[in-house]
């Protein structure tokens, strides 16, 4: 590895990656794995309907897991709120579009009643996750004000 | 591997080297054009629309992945640090449109071709392959969405600094190469799935 990478000039700011910040990233990770089971579970038994609890579940610990972010994002201080908006904007523009794809793609299918509404809730989760997990993982190497 | 690139080096290395972009705004009307063939192909079930939505995308994707894990990844860990910063300048922005775009498009096609062909049934014989490549595409998605895709914008935001951190592109640029070896492994896992279902 280059030593070069560590010569920080004696007039630059220390560097951000020796900043502590909780685990946004892994936590957002579990979510998306909750997630992904749960789509994966539903799917497998389309164009039938699979028995609903355990996806309900697994859509349960997604919420609670992201929920959890939020509430350690809010926490933060010294943190480039401006950047983290701008780029998670951004990014749940694409997603939506994304997620408006497969929404339309299950109801095309004919999925209906409970399960299109579990399907809908676990998209909108990984709707919103995807933006906190590229606007958090930007920010934090970002200067605050 | 080493993805060092010192902050002292890449201002002077970028001199005269173009400023960098996060997203290439001139590729947005040909993804949307992707997007919106796809749609048009499902909602018309237009068999040869999903068909090569899902051959091409499905291709391009495994072999961008594969190529870029195994072919690319090493040539530019050897590279001296400038070049690695000018690549990236170049390749990252590319990628952060062309990847979403193929795997949105092979996914959404894939699955109304798995619906027409009866693979969605779980008496059918071949469920088990459709259910296992639900689980891949799975593993790559939370590696992609929670880990790639986050690194790669955070780099090119650290690129567009008039002084980026060689530490940090360091840090980001790692998670690449720590997860190119899975997720190289999960498309060998698909070309593998995706033969034995067509194969019957």
């Amino acid at each position: 590895m280059s030593t070069a990478a560590h010569d920080v000039p004696a007039h630059a700011a220390p560097s951000l990656v020796d900043r502590r910040l909780p685990p946004i990233t892994e936590i957002g990770a579990l979510s998306m794995i909750a997630i992904a089971g749960g789509v994966i579970y539903l799917a497998a038994y389309l164009p039938r309907h699979a028995p609903l609890w355990f996806a309900i579940v697994l859509l349960g610990v997604a919420a609670a897991l992201q929920v959890t972010n939020v509430i350690l994002l809010s926490r933060l201080s010294d943190f480039a709120w401006g950047r983290f908006f701008q780029v998670a904007r951004w990014a749940l523009l694409a997603y939506a579009i994304i997620a408006g794809m497969i929404e339309f793609a299950f109801v095309f299918d004919h999925t209906r009643g409970a399960q299109l509404v579990v399907m809908t809730t676990m998209l909108a989760l990984f709707m919103l996750n995807v933006p906190v997990l590229i606007g958090f993982t930007v920010a934090r190497y970002q200067r605050a004000g | 591997m080493s993805v060092a690139a010192p902050a002292t080096s890449a201002p002077q290395a970028s001199t005269d080297s173009p400023k960098a972009t996060i997203v290439p705004v001139a590729g947005l009307p040909i993804v949307a054009l992707v997007l919106i063939g796809v749609v048009v192909a499902i909602a018309r079930d237009a068999r040869w629309g999903l068909v090569f939505c899902h051959v091409v995308g499905g291709g391009l994707w495994t072999a961008i992945d594969l190529f870029v894990g195994f072919v690319v990844g090493p040539i530019i860990g050897s590279m001296s640090i400038p070049a690695r910063v000018e690549f990236s300048k170049r390749f990252m922005p590319k990628m952060l449109l062309i990847m979403p775009t193929v795997v949105t498009m092979t996914l959404a096609a894939g699955f109304q071709l798995a619906r027409q062909d009866g693979f969605l049934d779980p008496s059918v014989s071949q469920h088990g392959w459709i259910v296992a490549s639900f689980g891949v595409v799975g593993v790559m998605a939370v590696i992609a969405l929670a880990y790639l895709e986050p690194a790669n914008v955070a780099v090119l935001f650290e690129l567009a600094k008039p002084e980026p951190d060689g530490r940090v592109i360091e840090k980001l640029m790692k998670r690449f190469i720590y997860t190119a070896g899975i997720t190289g492994l999960m498309q060998v896992t698909t070309l593998i799935i995706m033969t034995r279902l067509v194969s019957g």
